[in-house]
C-alpha cells in the first residue's frame, strides 16, 4: 500500500491490533525501504544536544512515549515514529535546527496541525520533526493595503477571526480550517469550497519567508506581491515541503461580499444533480460555492447536526453566490430556475445568517462526520474536467456495486474536484483490499478522464505511486531537478510528492514491495 | 490474559472501556484548535486526538503508562471542548474520565503490590478534598474565620506582609481564590412557594462548595423560580454531586453520592431537578453513565433522576420566562461554563434569558470556546496551566470593557475573579440568576456590586 491509493484511511487503521492486514505489512515494508534510504541518519548525543541548546530542553520531545503520537497525521496507513520533535518559537530557531541536521545529515520535516490526509507530515525514515505549532503570531494586518503577515503555526480560521468587523477575511477555506494552519496551507496549496470564485492559497500569497534544507533565510515575494522575476512563491506554494520550512506569509486578504445567498438545492436524481451543475456554469455564473453532497453523507450530517436534511433526497447542491445586493437576488432566481428545470424538487433559500452557518458546518465537517457511518473510511481526492463529472460519478456507483463497496460523496462541484469516501470496516482484511482495487480504479479512471489524483490534499506519500502515470519521465525529471534546485539532497520532507525512478505504480496491491524509494 | 498476570501495573488500565470508543476517532484533527491546553503547548501530546492515541496505545500494550503519559493525561480539563468541536461524535468525556480513575486505582494498587503500606490519599485530598468540599455544614465552618478575616480587613493583611505564603501552595491558592464571602446568609428553607399562579414544581440542587460560598445564588435562583411561578422544593437528605471524587478517581464515595441524591429528590410530584452550577448539573446528568461504568455491578438506576435533571437557564428559557422589568444599565461578557456549554451544550439559553434584561448590553468575546482553567479542582492540582488559561481568559473578557462578567458555575466564578484580581482588574463577577433575580426585583446593581 504505501506509495499506493488507498486514501485517507482514517479510523487509526492499525495500531497494533490488525497486523495480519494486507497494508500492515506493506506499510511496515515501506518503513523498512525508508530506513535504509536514510542509514546515515543516526541521532547521536551531540546532536540532541546541539538542539537543546536551540530550543531548551522544554521544547524538545526525544522519548518514545511522547514521540508516538507523531507517527501519523490525518492519515494513519502508514506510520514512521520521528526521532525528536522541537518546537520552535522564532525563524532564528529555525535556521539553528535546520543549520544542525545539516551538520549531522539528519532529514527533516515540519509539521503544523497534522490534518494532512496524504501523510504530508510523515516523517519518512524518522529524522527531526519540527512542529511549527508554537510560531502563530498574526505579526500584522495591514487593512489599507489588503495584506496580513502570518507566521505558518496560524490556524486558517484565526486569520478570519482576527478580521472579524473589518470587512475582510481570508479567502481559501479548506474544510479543516477550524484546526489547519497556514504554514500547512502554503505546503499543499489548499483549496476550499469557495475556490471556485476566489481562487486557491496560491492566489492569496504574496510572498514567503522560509528557510532553506541548506539553513539560509530567505524571502520570495513579498507585501507588493509576486511581480519581478520569476514567480517563486507560486512556485514555492504547493511544493509540499520538499523546499524549506515556511516562516512567515504575506496573504492577501479579501473584501468581504456586499451580500450573498446561499441555497439547498434538493434533487432525486444524481444524474439530474450533476446536470444542474453544468446549466449552472454553462449560464455563465460563477458561484462562490458548488458543493454537492449525496444522500449517503446528507444521512450522516442529519444525525450530526440535525440541520433537517431531507433523508429520501438522492443529492442535494449547495450553492453561495455573493456579491453587490442588487445582483445576488437576480443570480439566486436563475440559479433556482436552473435546478428546478434539471429535475430539483426543491431549492431553500437560508433565510438566516444562522441557518447559512450551519448548513456550512454540515458541509465543512462532513469528514469527520463519517465516523457515524462506519468504523474506517477513506477519502479519496479526485479531480476531472467539469463536464465528465457525472461519467465519473456513474462510474464511481458502478465501482461500489461491483467491490461491494459502500462509497458516498461530498465534492467540489463547481471545479470537478471529488472527494469519495469508501466505508469499511479496518478489520475486515479482505474488505480493506476491495477498498485499495475500488480506489485505484477510481483514480485510474479520473486520469483517464483527463483529471488527476489530487485536487487539494496533496500527493504527500500516499498518491506518490500515481505521479508514473499522471507524469512522463521527462515531466519527473524536470520537477525533481526544480526540487534539488532547493532541497538537493532530500534531507527536507524526504519522501513526499515525487518518486524516484523506477518506483512502480499500481502493482503494489498485488506485489508486497512497491519497490519505491523515498525521494532523497 | 498471561500478559496481563505478567505486567500487572499496565495491562489493567483502560481495559474495561469499550474498544469501540477509542475506533469512533478518524484521527482527523479537527479537536486540536479547541483544546486549551493543545492551544497553549502546541504539543499534540496535550491534545484530544493526542490523549485519545496515548490512551489506546496504553491499552494495545505499545505504550507503558509511563509518568509523562500519565502527566499528559492529568493536564487534561476534562471541559469537552472537543466533544463540541468533533464530527464524528467521539464520547472523548467517556474515555478520559474512566481512563483517569483506572489511572489512579492501579497507581494504589502498584504500591500494594510493593509492599509499601496501603495508599492512602495525600492529606490534601483526605482533609480538604473528600474531609472538607462534600459538605456544606463542615464548609460553612471552616469559612467563618475567614468571613471575619475578609471583614477585618485581615486578609489582605496577612498577604501584605507575606504571611500566607507560609501556607501549602494549594492552601495558598484555595485562600487567594476566596471571594469576597460578605454577610453569611440564613440556609434555605426545605419549601418557597410559586408567585402568583403555579406553573411547575421543581427541586433545587444546592450542592456542597456552592451552598458555603454562593448562597446568595441560591436565594436569587430560589427567587426567580417562584417569580416564574414554581413550587422550589429543597430536600435536605441531598448531598455533594460526587464530581469530586469521581473525577480524580475515588468511585466508592461517588456511588454513595450518586445513590444519596437519587433517593433525596425520589419525589414524583416534582417537575425538575434545577441546578444552578454547571459543573454539578453536569456531573447529575452524567449518573446513567457513571453507574454503568463504574457500578455495571449494583442495582443502581439513577435513570429516572436523571431525566429530571436541568439547568436553571435551561429550564426557564423552556418555561418562557416572565418578562424582568427593572433596568440594569451594564455592559455584560458572558463566559460560557465547559460543563454547560460543553458537556451540556448549552449555549443560548443563559444569553437569552440575559438579553432580555432592559438595559443590558451583552459583548460576544473571542474564545469563548476555551476552558478558563478553573476546571473543578485543576486550578489546585494543575496551578501552572490554570494561571495561563486564566490570563488568557481574562485578557480576551477585559478586551469588551466589561462592566459585570458573568458565568452559571461557581468554580468559574472563583477562578476568573482569583485571575481578574492578579491582573489588576476590580470587574465583578456574577451569576446571571443573580441578575434576572435583580431586575425582577427591580432593585439596584450597588446591591450586588
Amino acid at each position: 500500500m504505501p506509495g499506493g491509493a488507498s486514501g485517507a484511511l482514517a479510523g487509526f487503521s492499525d495500531l497494533t491490533a490488525n497486523t495480519e492486514s494486507p497494508l500492515f505489512r506493506l506499510a511496515e515494508s515501506h518503513m523498512s525501504s525508508a530506513e535504509t534510504v536514510t542509514t546515515n541518519c543516526v541521532i547521536t548525543a551531540e546532536f540532541l544536544k546541539e538542539l537543546a541548546a536551540v530550543v531548551g530542553p522544554a521544547r524538545l520531545l526525544s522519548s518514545k512515549d511522547e514521540l508516538l503520537v507523531y507517527e501519523c497525521d490525518g492519515y494513519v496507513v502508514e506510520k514512521s515514529v520521528p526521532d525528536v520533535v522541537v518546537f520552535p518559537e522564532n525563524a532564528a530557531e529555525v535556521v539553528a535546527i535546520v543549520t544542525a541536521c545539516g551538520k549531522h545529515r539528519i532529514p527533516f520535516v515540519p509539521r503544523g496541525a497534522g490534518t494532512s490526509l496524504a501523510g504530508g507530515c510523515l516523517p519518512v525514515g524518522g529524522g527531526v520533526m519540527i512542529a511549527m505549532t508554537k510560531m502563530r503570531q498574526i505579526v500584522d494586518i495591514n487593512l489599507r493595503d489588503r495584506y496580513a503577515v502570518v507566521e505558518p503555526g496560524v490556524v486558517n480560521v484565526n486569520l478570519t477571526r482576527a478580521l472579524a468587523g473589518t470587512g475582510f477575511h481570508y479567502a481559501p477555506d479548506p474544510s479543516s480550517q477550524g484546526a489547519c494552519t497556514l504554514g500547512g496551507n502554503v505546503a499543499t496549496n489548499s483549496g476550499g469550497p469557495h475556490t471556485l470564485k476566489y481562487g486557491v492559497t496560491v492566489n492569496h500569497v504574496l510572498g514567503v519567508e522560509f528557510v532553506s534544507p541548506q539553513g539560509e533565510l530567505i524571502q520570495i515575494g513579498g507585501p507588493c506581491g509576486r511581480g519581478n522575476g520569476f514567480d517563486l512563491p507560486g512556485l514555492f506554494v504547493g511544493s509540499e515541503g520538499t523546499f524549506g520550512v515556511v516562516t512567515k506569509i504575506w496573504v492577501r486578504i479579501t473584501r468581504n461580499p456586499a451580500a450573498y445567498r446561499t441555497m439547498l438545492a434538493i434533487f432525486d436524481s444524481v444524474d439530474d444533480t450533476t446536470q444542474a451543475i453544468s446549466n449552472i456554469i454553462g449560464a455563465g455564473i460563477v458561484p462562490a460555492a458548488l458543493e454537492m453532497m449525496d444522500k449517503g453523507i446528507v444521512a450522516a450530517l442529519e444525525q450530526a447536526f440535525h440541520f433537517g436534511f431531507p433523508l429520501d433526497a438522492e443529492a442535494v447542491l449547495l450553492i453561495e453566490v455573493d456579491g453587490l445586493e442588487v445582483a445576488v437576488d437576480a443570480e439566486a432566481e436563475t440559479i433556482t430556475r436552473l435546478c428546478k428545470d434539471s429535475g430539483a424538487r426543491e431549492v431553500r433559500l437560508s433565510q438566516t445568517e444562522k441557518e447559512r452557518a450551519l448548513l456550512w458546518k454540515c458541509r465543512k465537517q462532513a469528514f469527520g462526520a463519517i465516523g457515524r457511518l462506519s468504523p474506517s473510511y477513506c477519502t479519496q481526492d479526485g479531480v476531472v474536467p467539469r463536464t465528465k463529472v457525472p461519467e465519473i460519478l456513474r462510474f464511481i456507483a458502478e465501482v461500489s456495486k461491483r467491490h461491494d463497496i459502500r462509497i458516498v460523496n461530498v465534492f467540489h462541484a463547481g471545479d470537478g474536484n471529488l472527494h469519495p469516501i469508501l466505508l469499511f470496516d479496518e478489520r475486515n482484511a479482505e474488505q480493506v483490499k476491495r477498498v485499495m482495487l475500488a480506489s485505484d480504479e477510481i483514480l485510474g479512471k479520473c486520469i483517464d478522464l483527463g483529471g488527476s489524483v489530487t485536487g487539494e490534499h496533496g500527493i504527500g506519500v500516499e498518491k506518490i505511486s500515481f505521479m508514473n502515470r499522471l507524469f512522463t519521465d521527462e515531466d519527473l525529471t524536470v520537477m525533481e531537478d526544480v526540487r534539488k534546485a532547493f532541497n538537493p539532497d532530500g534531507r527536507c520532507s524526504p519522501g513526499k510528492l515525487l518518486p524516484t525512478a523506477g518506483a512502480c505504480g499500481m502493482e503494489h496491491i498485488e506485489k508486497q514491495h512497491p519497490g519505491r524509494k523515498a525521494a532523497m | 490474559m498471561s500478559e496481563s498476570e505478567s505486567h500487572p501495573e499496565t495491562a489493567a488500565v483502560g481495559q474495561s472501556i469499550p474498544y469501540e470508543r477509542f475506533l469512533d476517532c478518524v484521527h482527523c484533527g479537527l479537536c486540536t484548535s479547541a483544546c486549551p491546553t493543545y492551544v497553549e503547548t502546541g504539543d499534540e501530546n496535550d491534545s484530544p486526538r493526542g490523549r485519545i492515541y496515548l490512551m489506546r496505545s496504553v491499552v494495545d500494550g505499545r505504550l507503558d503508562l509511563t509518568d509523562k503519559v500519565q502527566g499528559h493525561l492529568d493536564l487534561c480539563l476534562d471541559c469537552r471542548s472537543c466533544e463540541t468541536a468533533c464530527p464524528s461524535g467521539v464520547q472523548y468525556g467517556r474515555l478520559i474520565e474512566p481512563f483517569r480513575v483506572d489511572m489512579h486505582q492501579q497507581s494504589a494498587a502498584d504500591s500494594t503490590a510493593a509492599g509499601t503500606p496501603p495508599p492512602k490519599p495525600d492529606w490534601f485530598h483526605r482533609w480538604i478534598m473528600y474531609g472538607l468540599f462534600p459538605y456544606r455544614r463542615r464548609m460553612a465552618w471552616a469559612l467563618a474565620p475567614a468571613r471575619w478575616m475578609q471583614r477585618l480587613k485581615l486578609d489582605r493583611f496577612a498577604q501584605a506582609i507575606g504571611l500566607s505564603r507560609l501556607l501549602p501552595e494549594r492552601l495558598r491558592r484555595m485562600q487567594e481564590q476566596l471571594p469576597s464571602l460578605g454577610k453569611s446568609l440564613p440556609p434555605l428553607p426545605d419549601f418557597l412557594p410559586a408567585k402568583g399562579k403555579r406553573r411547575a414544581r421543581v427541586g433545587l440542587f444546592i450542592g456542597c462548595v456552592a451552598d458555603a460560598m454562593f448562597r446568595r445564588v441560591h436565594w436569587a435562583t430560589a427567587r426567580v423560580l417562584q417569580e416564574n411561578g414554581c413550587d422550589v422544593v429543597i430536600p435536605r437528605a441531598q448531598a455533594c454531586c460526587g464530581a469530586i471524587h469521581y473525577h480524580s478517581g475515588a468511585s466508592e464515595p461517588a456511588i454513595e453520592l450518586i445513590k444519596q441524591n437519587s433517593s433525596a429528590f425520589n419525589d414524583d410530584s416534582l417537575d425538575a431537578i434545577i441546578v444552578n452550577v454547571a459543573g454539578c448539573g453536569a456531573m447529575l446528568k452524567d449518573y446513567s453513565h457513571i453507574a454503568e461504568e463504574i457500578a455495571a455491578d449494583s442495582d443502581l438506576d439513577p435513570a429516572k433522576f436523571v431525566s429530571r435533571v436541568k439547568d436553571v437557564s435551561e429550564f426557564l428559557a423552556e418555561l418562557e420566562p416572565r418578562e424582568p422589568t427593572g433596568p440594569i444599565d451594564a455592559v455584560v461578557a458572558y463566559q460560557d461554563a465547559c460543563h454547560l456549554q460543553h458537556a451540556q451544550r448549552i449555549r443560548e439559553q443563559p444569553r437569552q434569558l440575559l438579553s432580555m434584561i432592559p438595559g443590558i448590553t451583552l459583548q460576544p468575546v473571542a474564545e469563548a470556546e476555551l476552558c478558563c482553567g478553573a476546571a473543578g479542582s485543576y486550578n489546585l492540582t494543575q496551578p501552572d496551566m490554570a494561571d495561563r488559561l486564566g490570563q488568557r481568559k481574562v485578557a480576551e473578557l477585559i478586551k469588551v470593557q466589561p462592566d459585570i462578567i458573568v458565568t452559571g458555575n461557581a468554580g468559574c466564578s472563583l477562578q476568573l475573579q482569583a485571575q481578574l484580581k492578579k491582573a489588576g482588574h476590580t470587574v465583578p463577577v456574577l451569576h446571571p440568576m443573580e441578575l434576572l433575580d435583580l431586575s425582577y426585583r427591580n432593585a439596584p446593581l450597588t446591591e450586588l456590586v
